[in-house]
């Protein structure tokens, strides 16, 4: 039986007495590339902080490979969020190490790595997105698209088999964008790793996603689901077919121009 | 935000002092808890103690202790000279000069020392931790060190709280000295006493029993200023005005926790061991 790297189930979520998700169920099976897509503040961070447990959802559950990140605890849970890398929106870089330090520290503290082994492996991870020779450079010196690849690097750091990239390109050149791309699908070729991005540029939805989820803030649900170049063409609904054709609806000449979210 | 204050401030004093009692009642609880988790990773660290940051608490004991030293020598000295001077005044009138090193040594040994020590690194390092970590709180990167599978409480307070037990006693010993200086001076200047003479006095007075009493409440104020700026680093809410919030909170918090601490050392002290 092969099961599913990630599940999630029935998920209610929000902050305060403010529901952001609503009743949210899909499984992600093992291998695949996921892009959560939705407009801003519809709650794809909401939804990524959940599959990997910082916080506690209203109601329902999340299964990473086959266990509970939301009922279990301590030890067990940290267990769990070994197995896991991410890459944060802003970076989250430990601004008190260096680079080289910030790829290290996973490794010196969950491996019995040698400082050689190490020092080779931080490097290979950094030469992956162009940054091998800034080892020594503190986070507070590179320009924010340099973070972004640095924090890319570093969630890859133990060879986790699930990876979780919160806006991993937004604010890149387009190269640095394209390549990024490419090593996304080089990981899963390599490694067979399951891969969540949230993003909003289409490009990289339409080069790397295998399936797109779109949610949106209006019914607080998954509004569309399944492979981004199908969706595109073919999506029942209008909101969906603008957002990723640019604002263009293939299927409506009236409307050509910006996306109207609030018409439906 | 400001509509809710408004509305508070409209409410009856009862509300008021119900929403203070609760808040209070909340915070409470988190310190409760954050102690519970510094106590087991203290465990923790003492259990396998190759895995401390020790560079951290090198980095931590070189900003606590070296780079603290001048302003906090600065200021036991000028304490000295403040409390000389205005001793001097007022038992001269009495006859009393030969007291004076007595009535300097001890008040500065046993509390002021300690004291103005713990003072000076609640501004100092106290707020510099609260601001860190709330720093960190707001860029993810405590999010960061909990999705890597790490205990940020042990990661973050633990290598403080070695660097701060550590190097507060240094600085509260030499801070002991320099206020002892600083009479000294005055003594000298102001009363015509022989530095022999002031010495010799102090000697007979200030029993090396204040020193370990020293010694003891200053490693107390330094656990408590750690807790409490690390505290109040993790409550802080998710915005730049929540860190300085935090930083503000910290260094009233600490400063009141310092002094009712104080209060109950010095009693103990008194009636348990020079009873
Ligand atoms: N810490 C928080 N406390 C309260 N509400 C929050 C918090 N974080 C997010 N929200 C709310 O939850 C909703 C979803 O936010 P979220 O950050 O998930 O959006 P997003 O889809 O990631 O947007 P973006 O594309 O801009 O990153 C927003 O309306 C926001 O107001
Ligand atoms: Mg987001």
């Amino acid at each position: 039986m092969t099961q599913n790297a990630i599940s999630v189930k029935n998920l209610t979520a929000g902050y305060g007495r403010r529901i952001v998700l609503e009743n949210i169920s899909f499984d992600v099976p093992q291998g695949q590339i996921l892009t959560i897509l939705g407009g801003s503040g519809c709650g794809k961070s909401t939804l990524l902080k959940h599959m990997i447990g910082l916080r506690t959802p209203f109601a329902g559950d999340i299964l990473l490979h086959g266990k509970s990140i939301v009922s279990s605890t301590g030890n067990r849970k940290r267990a769990i969020m070994r197995r896991f890398g991410v890459a944060y929106q802003g970076g989250a870089l430990f601004r008190s190490l260096s680079l080289a330090e910030n790829i290290a520290l996973p490794m010196e503290e969950h491996t019995k790595m040698s400082r050689e082994e190490i020092r080779e492996k931080v490097r290979e991870k950094l030469r992956l997105v162009n940054l091998d020779g800034y080892q020594d450079y503190m986070p507070s010196d590179l320009s924010g698209g340099m973070v972004k690849r640095a924090a890319f690097a570093r969630s890859l750091a133990l060879d986790p088999d699930i990876l979780f990239f919160d806006e991993p390109s937004a604010g890149l050149d387009p190269l640095s964008s394209a390549s990024l791309d490419r090593l996304i699908l080089d990981i899963r070729e390599k490694t067979a790793a399951t891969i969540v991005v949230v993003t909003h540029e289409l490009e990289s939805i339409f080069t790397i996603a295998d399936r797109a989820v779109m949610l949106d803030a209006n019914t607080k649900s998954i509004i569309a689901d399944g492979p981004p170049l199908e969706l595109k063409k073919h999506s029942a609904n209008s909101f969906v077919r603008l957002f990723l054709n640019a604002g263009h609806d293939p299927a409506d000449h009236s409307h050509e121009g910006g996306i109207h979210a609030g018409d439906k | 935000m400001r509509r809710r204050d408004d509305m508070t401030s409209r409410n009856s004093i009862l509300l008021q002092i119900g929403d203070v009692s609760c808040v209070i009642w909340q915070e409470t609880l988190s310190l409760i808890s954050f102690i519970g988790e510094a106590v087991s990773a203290c465990a923790d660290a003492v259990r396998r103690p190759r895995k401390i940051r020790w560079r951290e608490t090198l980095f931590y004991m070189n900003m606590c202790g070296s780079d603290g030293l001048p302003i906090t020598a600065l200021i036991c000295f000028l304490t000295g000279i403040i409390l000389g001077y205005q001793c001097a005044v007022q038992m001269h009138k009495y006859g009393a000069d030969a007291f004076l090193p007595g009535l300097v040594g001890c008040s500065v040994v046993r509390e002021l020392g300690p004291m103005m020590v713990a003072i000076v690194a609640t501004g100092r390092a106290g707020s510099a931790f609260a601001a860190e970590i709330g720093t960190m709180k707001v860029s993810e990167e405590i999010d960061a060190m909990r999705t890597m599978g790490f205990l940020p409480e042990r990661f973050l307070v633990i290598p403080k709280l070695i660097a701060m037990a550590l190097t507060i006693p240094m600085l509260t010993t030499i801070g002991d000295v320099m206020g002892i200086l600083g009479g000294m001076i005055v003594g000298h200047a102001s009363l015509g006493m022989p530095v022999q003479t002031y010495y010799q006095q102090t000697i007979e007075w200030v029993a090396p029993e204040y020193f370990f009493e020293s010694i003891f409440k200053s490693v107390v104020f330094a656990v408590v200023i750690t807790l409490t700026g690390c505290w109040r680093g993790f409550r802080a809410g998710n915005d730049a005005i929540a860190v300085g919030k935090a930083t503000t909170s910290a260094v009233v918090i600490s400063i009141l926790f310092i002094i009712l601490c104080d209060t109950f050392l010095a009693h103990v002290f008194n009636t348990i061991f020079f009873g």
